[in-house]
């Protein structure tokens, strides 16, 4: 198990090493950079002052240097000025990362809460209306694009309620907040259950077909223990795996849910990044999602030893 | 009888509802949220040309002079004083002197003197380096001679010749005085003025906030007790949250016609105004690139363009047809309907410039069969996109087959710096309803903002002798024949002029905007909350 461990955590240094280089050569590569930009604010280019700016900012360094630059400021937990608001960048992203994180967090737990269950209740109520109902639930999250139902939910809020449930710094009421926290929850982390009751549906299907779960039943177990102590627990390893790589995933749909619901998170900050060709915040909000990814996925690899006693990575 | 009896019911209730506006007190508080529309680059407006800086930071500063705030038309006889408390031309107009206010301090507590003005005006005129990113107006003060400080409460610009428009630039949005003592990057990230709201926070995509300056020098103003900008960059969001009523007001000309009207639909008690955005449809043709090098071809391009479409596509008849002046009646130098007829492609028989389009062509060698490929360029951005789609389509009436190339912006402007481009499909906007900001920002050889590099000494002379002259009505004949001539060269021909809307809640009052320009009248220190 120990070896195991340490040969993940060797793994993710590599990966992330990749990634770091991955990043710094790609934002380079695409067409202009922040002068550019600073210019089209402006309406109007200055050569002169343009190549003062890419001095001032480090940016007509060989690339090497700027790299070493930068991989050794985050090692040393210095990460940089942004180049747009020209204030420390761990200042414009610590501030953001709790937010994102809440948003994600609770778009996980809607998914998670909404798609097992209903997963299994369709695979037990198959082919019956009930199970119909929930598979062309689960096909319209699939296909809904979280932009248009995010806007489709706020249309309604400001119709029927005459409220919208976008951020609030101050929230007027404890119901506003947990609006405000929800309703985007579940707007992004609709297409999440969505995939996760489907595939939960499908696995369980295939497990409840299983010899030792038609053993269990003539041992004269309830329906119940069967279904959710004997056939779930083995249905759940795909579903775990799948939870895994939604939670990058996600990081899709915030950015499209942040922005509709004006959510002030890193998703949408990255965003702007990029858009802004702000180098130091792009480089290190990536390399801080890589890290989440990777760390996210040890633990569903460790997740597995706990849903099923068979599995032992040190063998 | 009845018809008398309801004539004076009507007079009666027009009189009451005067007396009653009359009455109405403006209340002290409140925070006035605006829904802004993306992040601005930096918070110092000289550093910048967009409404996203001027709109929200304008009221952390003061100008010399303004134009005043009940003033519907931006012109020079609506300038009156604000940091400046009187001014005297002398010298044959060549100096104009400025007393200033007295007892005016900065939001730091340091004292307003004149050393803040002439420091102002020697950096953006470009004398002196005070190390900002970028001056985008450099060519404004192109007649600045040198700045005298004669005591700490006057001060004096020695300018090169007369030039009535001085005044007029120096009112804008665009033209606060700025603190000497607070450095190029404070003024980015953390601007000190002498406005009537200091600024509280800057947080990036997210928000920007002011708060009621007690010491403003105007006594009991201003009447908020601070401004919230609210950064949502999705337009379909900031819709819906201003007719939830958790806005007060949108950033100014931000909502198209169209959405003016649903809003207004949505929420019958909204006050709107669609106004000209100050920003026009242009094309940009690379002069230098053949065959574009052949007048002929750029006038056959030109006459392909039927404005009224574009109008009537982009904004269901909305917007403005003009040249580069902005057309009246909103506009104070725009071409008269009848002069207007007499400039090549403004015609009302759109068919018979075509035809001499494709007569030119045709000469040219080119024809439906065989016609002039090119690639039309533009940012990627919907305003831009459509308009150039629309014009690709166009083309096709004089044997040009456009392709659309979309850039993104950071690709936009290094593009048309190298000139790497055939045909550009251009938006832009302009500060002020002015021919001195007109031509001398857009349309001098060499200035930054001449994006074509269009370069004709001749004109020039003529940008300068109307820059001088006093009548308006003799200045403004030869501002028409030198926009005719802009036309007419393809300098870099209008397309049309567009228009933008602005919406608040019955609540927000004081609210001043001008027809003509929408960068001007933010400073808000007489708007109030009626709730």
């Amino acid at each position: 198990m120990l070896t195991y461990l340490i040969r993940r955590l060797l793994l993710m240094i590599v990966t992330l090493f990749g990634v770091s280089v991955a990043i710094f050569l790609l934002l380079r590569i695409v067409p202009g950079n922040i002068a550019d930009i600073l210019f089209d604010s402006a309406g109007m280019i200055d050569p002169s002052e343009k190549q003062k700016i890419i001095a001032d900012l480090g940016l007509d360094l060989p690339l090497p240097l700027q790299y070493w630059s930068w991989l050794n400021g985050v090692l040393h937990g210095e990460l940089g000025f942004s180049y747009v608001s020209e204030k420390p960048v761990i200042d414009e992203i610590l501030p953001r990362i709790p937010i994102t994180a809440r948003l994600a967090g609770l778009a996980l737990v809607f998914a998670i809460c909404a798609g097992v269950p209903l997963g299994v209740i369709s695979a037990v109520k198959q082919n019956t209306k009930l199970d119909y109902a929930l598979r062309v639930l689960s096909l319209s999250g699939l296909s809904m694009p979280s932009f248009w139902l995010g806007l489709l939910i706020l249309m309604a809020c400001v119709r029927w309620f005459g409220t919208i449930p976008i951020y609030d710094r101050a929230p007027a009421s404890i119901w506003a907040w947990i609006a405000m926290l929800a309703i985007p929850a579940a707007s992004v982390g609709f297409r999440s259950s969505a995939l996760i009751m489907r595939l939960t549906r499908s696995s369980m299907l295939e497990i409840l077909r299983q010899d030792f779960v038609r053993t269990a039943k003539s041992k004269g177990l309830s329906d119940n223990a069967v279904t959710y102590d004997h056939a779930l627990r083995n249905a759940l390893l795909p579903v775990i795996t799948t939870i895994g790589v939604e939670t990058a995933f996600l990081m899709g749909g915030l950015i499209v849910t942040e922005t509709v619901f004006n959510i002030p998170g890193v998703a949408r900050f990255l965003v702007e990044a990029i858009r802004w060709r702000d180098y130091p915040m792009v480089q290190n909000l990536v390399m801080f999602i890589a890290i989440v990814v990777v760390t996210v996925n040890l633990i569903v690899d460790l997740l597995y030893m706990l849903v099923d006693p068979r599995i032992r990575y040190s063998e | 009888m009845s018809r008398l009896l309801r004539r004076l019911a009507i007079a009666g209730v027009c009189a009451l509802s005067l007396w009653t506006g009359a009455a109405q007190a403006q209340k002290q508080g409140g925070v006035l949220r605006i829904t802004h529309r993306d992040n601005p680059p930096s918070a110092s407006i000289h550093e910048e040309a967009t409404i996203s800086t001027d709109m929200p930071f304008m009221g952390v500063f003061n100008n010399l002079v303004v134009f005043a705030p009940d003033a519907k038309q931006n012109r020079l006889e609506a300038v009156v004083p604000e940091l400046a408390t009187s001014w005297a031309y002398s010298d044959g107009d060549r100096t104009l002197t400025f007393k200033l206010r007295d007892g005016v301090k900065w939001h730091d507590g340091k004292p307003f003197t004149a050393e803040d003005v002439k420091c102002t005006w020697d950096v953006v005129s470009g004398k002196v380096d005070g190390k900002m990113r970028k001056n985008p107006r450099k060519t404004w003060w192109f007649d600045i001679k040198d700045i005298v400080v004669d005591n700490p409460l006057q001060v004096t610009f020695h300018l090169y010749d007369p030039q009535p428009s001085f005044l007029v630039m120096l009112s804008g949005g665009f033209s606060p005085v700025y603190p000497c003592h607070v450095p190029a990057p404070q003024m980015r990230t953390h601007p000190i003025g002498t406005g009537p709201f200091k600024f509280v926070e800057f947080k990036q995509n997210e928000s920007i906030r002011l708060e009621r300056n007690k010491d403003y020098w105007k006594p009991g103003q201003p009447y908020l007790d601070g401004i919230e900008y609210s950064i949502i960059a999705n337009r379909s969001t900031a819709v819906l949250a201003l007719e939830s009523g958790k806005f007060d007001m949108n950033i100014t000309g931000e909502l198209t016609p169209e959405l003016v009207k649903d809003v207004q639909k949505e929420v019958p008690g909204m006050q709107c105004l669609v106004q000209p955005s100050n920003t026009q449809g242009n094309l940009l043709i690379n002069r230098d690139r053949p065959p574009f090098d052949d007048a002929k071809i750029r006038r056959a391009l030109v006459l392909s363009i039927d404005r009224k479409a574009f109008s009537d596509i982009l904004s269901r008849g909305i917007y403005n047809i003009g040249g580069a002046m902005l057309a009246p009646p909103e506009g104070l130098w725009g071409w008269s309907k009848e002069f207007m007829a007499t400039v090549p492609g403004y015609g009302a028989d759109v068919e018979k410039s075509r035809e001499e389009g494709r007569k030119i062509m045709a000469s040219l060698g080119y024809s439906a069969e065989k016609p002039l490929q090119l690639k039309v360029s533009t940012r990627n951005i919907p305003d831009y996109r459509d308009a150039a789609v629309l014009l690709i389509d166009h083309l096709k009436n004089v044997y040009i087959q456009g392709e659309l190339e979309p850039l993104d912006s950071a690709v936009w402007y290094a593009r048309l710096l190298k000139k790497d481009y055939a045909v550009g499909m251009n938006v832009q906007g302009t500060g002020i309803d002015d021919p001195d900001v007109m031509f001398f920002e857009n349309y001098t050889c060499g200035s930054e903002r001449n994006y074509t590099a269009y370069c004709n000494k001749d004109l020039e002379v003529l940008f300068h002798k109307q820059s001088q002259m006093k009548d308006f009505e003799a200045r403004k004949q030869i501002v028409w024949q030198i926009d005719k001539t802009l036309q007419e060269d393809g300098a870099r021909p209008i397309v049309y002029q567009a228009q933008g809307g602005t919406c608040w809640w019955p609540h927000v009052k004081g609210l001043h905007l001008a027809v003509n320009s929408i960068y001007n009248h933010w400073r808000l220190d007489d708007a109030w909350l009626e709730r």
